[in-house]
């Protein structure tokens, strides 16, 4: 009896009875599938914050205001108002630093924006004409907002493409309109091309003013929120981090660094927390797809093991007959293969299927592994194999008196 | 006359634990070539086991035996497989068949194992079942044939193979008594074509239609005898 044989006759016993091989390939299915379609989002979403976070600009350092420590009280992270304008116009032009291509002094609040018809509230920001290059900003219409229009505390507004048609729905031009934002009307100078971000850093839901505009008119006040310094060359970060921590320093007449009333952190320090939390919930996706292989895997066993003890008469039967053990082997290991290969091809397209259609529509970048794919074609083939192999050694092994004699 | 079995002092003791059950104890009979033999007795007489080792499907803890020129007891597994296949055809009270399966394939099934090509099988196959009167009945599955029915097809398949012996244990012990006659029509008509049929039963109806039966009685021999009037062989 050479290998084709066994083959087809395997393939025969399995189509003999259809359910229960239904339900052994289903087991097999299911396992794969959910392995593959958790990994697989799990890597999507890590994806999609990173691509986020670098959608925010390259070589990017934030300083921000904070810590400072004023008679033991800790005014807290992100909360100081210490940052001004002027320290921006400092960084820029100041010879000692010299790794730095741009420097964008920012202020973000929230606020009420309104139209004639539409209400909303975004982010309004505060920024020079250094946002643009800093944070990669490409109009699809119209200008960014100028030098000019910062000295002269112009009332022009750039607006994001989420924020413009909310305010005067698709399909209308919102360069020349009026919005009010804090009731002080705006003219709309241009429309910025979306970046596609959701959620965390979303930069096409936001209105753009004046720096000096947004501090005086908007808010009232005369510090900023952030200063987004662009180094000259992504191996300058560490460099320029130094150089304008040391300025900023001693412009605050502070010596100690442990002082300091700022802190700086490089996009890459963002990418890495960012890394973290999303590494974490990968961990945790593959944690409960391993579970899922496991029950998938104890479900292969069961219905293995079921389906061999249920044929130990047909196997006394082949024995009396004349088949050798190691024949009968071969069979059923040859069966529980065309099953879990089967079934496992099966689950793949399951897998990578239900991955995509989550992924488009919770938004997410579609993305698969291969390592996912190896992993859970792995295990169940595996269990699979062996738990189809060790009860028909067992039951080939019996006596063919007994096996015929199995109720 | 050739002889194809010989069996000299079967013993056989099951060791339960720290009892030993005597099963068979110095049976020794032989069986020529052409002959019809009852194997009878009331329950617990030893006749399933006496055919289990007739069958090669166990061994014997004493005595020898052997079929044509084989010592089955000094075969090793393999080996037993082998001469099962060729030398053994079995027909049982249950039937056994393979279910969900056709009749065709049933038959084709003991010939797989012998590595007969898929033609060749087919036409042997087919030819048996014709024999057996089920030549319109081949691509039937078990669960569409009767009792009588099902055990022609697996007195086909015993055939198929053309063994020395056919070993039927009580063929027709699950069908209905119209049926039966049936079988042993094909029995005998078997036999009368030279073929050499070894039969369990404790019907002495069934047994009537052989031509020797053998008793046994607590593992032993009880007793060995030619059926009915007619004189047959040298004994």
């Amino acid at each position: 009896m050479d290998i084709g044989e066994l083959f087809l006759s395997a393939l025969e016993a399995l189509s003999l009875n259809k359910m229960r091989t239904f339900l052994a390939a289903l087991g097999i299915v299911i396992g794969i599938g959910a392995v593959i379609a958790l990994i697989s989002l799990g890597q999507s979403g890590q994806m999609s914050v990173q691509s986020s976070i670098q959608s925010l600009g390259s070589n990017l350092l934030t300083v921000i205001p904070g810590s400072q420590r004023s008679g033991g009280v800790n005014t807290g992270f992100g909360g100081a108002t210490s940052l001004t304008y002027e320290d921006a116009k400092a960084i820029a032009s100041s010879p000692q630093i010299t790794t730095v291509a741009a420097v964008s002094p920012e202020l973000q609040r929230r606020a009420q924006v309104t139209t004639g018809a539409n209400n909303t509230n975004t982010q309004i920001i505060g920024v020079t004409p250094a946002y643009e290059t800093v944070h990669n900003i490409s109009l699809q219409e119209g200008n960014f907002i100028s030098t000019d229009n910062v000295d002269s505390m112009s009332k022009v507004a750039v607006i994001g493409p989420t924020t413009a048609s909310d305010l005067f729905g698709d399909g209308t031009d919102p360069v020349g309109q009026t919005v009010r934002i804090n009731k002080i009307a705006f003219r709309i100078i241009g429309e910025t091309v979306s970046k596609g971000g959701t959620g965390f850093g979303n930069q096409d839901d936001l209105i753009m003013v004046p720096l000096t505009s947004a501090q005086k008119l908007l808010f009232g006040v005369d510090y900023i929120s952030s200063i987004a310094v662009q180094a000259k060359d992504a191996n300058d970060m560490t460099t320029a981090q130094n150089q304008i921590g040391y300025f900023l320093l001693a412009r605050h007449h502070l010596s100690d660094p442990t002082q300091a009333d700022f802190s700086i952190f490089s996009q890459a320090d963002i990418l890495g927390a960012a890394s973290q939390v999303t590494g974490t919930f990968t961990s945790l996706l593959s944690g409960i797809a391993a579970i899922s292989l496991l029950v998938g895997g104890i479900g292969i066993m069961n219905i293995m093991l079921v389906t061999v003890i249920e044929r130990t008469r047909e196997i006394g039967l082949r024995k009396a007959l004349g088949a050798q053990a190691n024949l009968i082997v071969a069979q059923f290991l040859i069966e529980s293969i065309i099953l879990t290969f089967g079934g496992g091809v099966l689950g793949m397209i399951l897998g990578t299927t239900l991955s995509y259609i989550i992924a488009k529509v919770i938004s997410l970048p579609f993305t698969i592994s291969l390592s996912s794919i190896i992993t859970a074609f792995g295990v169940s083939a595996a269990i699979g194999i062996v738990f189809g192999w060790y009860p028909a050694r067992k039951a080939a092994n019996l006596s063919p008196i007994e096996a015929l004699r199995y109720e | 006359m050739a002889t194809i079995i010989q069996a000299s002092h079967l013993g056989k003791i099951y060791a339960n634990d720290s009892v030993n059950t005597v099963a068979l104890e110095d049976v020794s009979f032989s069986v020529n070539k052409g002959e019809f033999v009852a194997i009878m007795g009331p329950s617990g007489s030893g006749k399933s086991t006496l055919m289990h080792i007739i069958g090669a499907l166990d061994k014997p803890t004493s005595g020898t035996y052997y079929i044509e020129d084989t010592e089955v007891n000094k075969l090793p597994e393999n080996k037993l497989a082998e001469l099962r296949n060729k030398k053994i055809g079995f027909v049982f009270q249950a039937f056994n068949l393979l279910p969900r399966t056709t009749a065709l394939k049933n038959v084709m099934l003991p010939m797989i194992y012998a590595g007969i090509p898929k033609a060749e099988r087919e036409r042997r196959a087919k030819e048996m079942l014709t024999i057996v009167g089920l030549a319109d009945r081949m691509d039937h599955t078990s669960s569409q044939l009767s009792g009588g029915q099902m055990q022609r097809v697996a007195i086909a398949r015993a055939l198929a193979m053309d063994p020395a012996i056919i070993l039927a244990d009580e063929p027709t012990g699950n069908i209905s008594s119209v049926q039966a006659g049936e079988i042993m029509k094909i029995f005998t008509d078997l036999n009368k074509k030279g073929h050499t049929i070894i039969m369990i039963t404790h019907e002495p109806d069934i047994a009537a239609y052989t031509k020797r039966v053998i008793q046994l009685k607590d593992g032993k021999l009880a007793s060995d005898q030619l059926n009915g009037h007619k004189f047959y062989g040298h004994r």
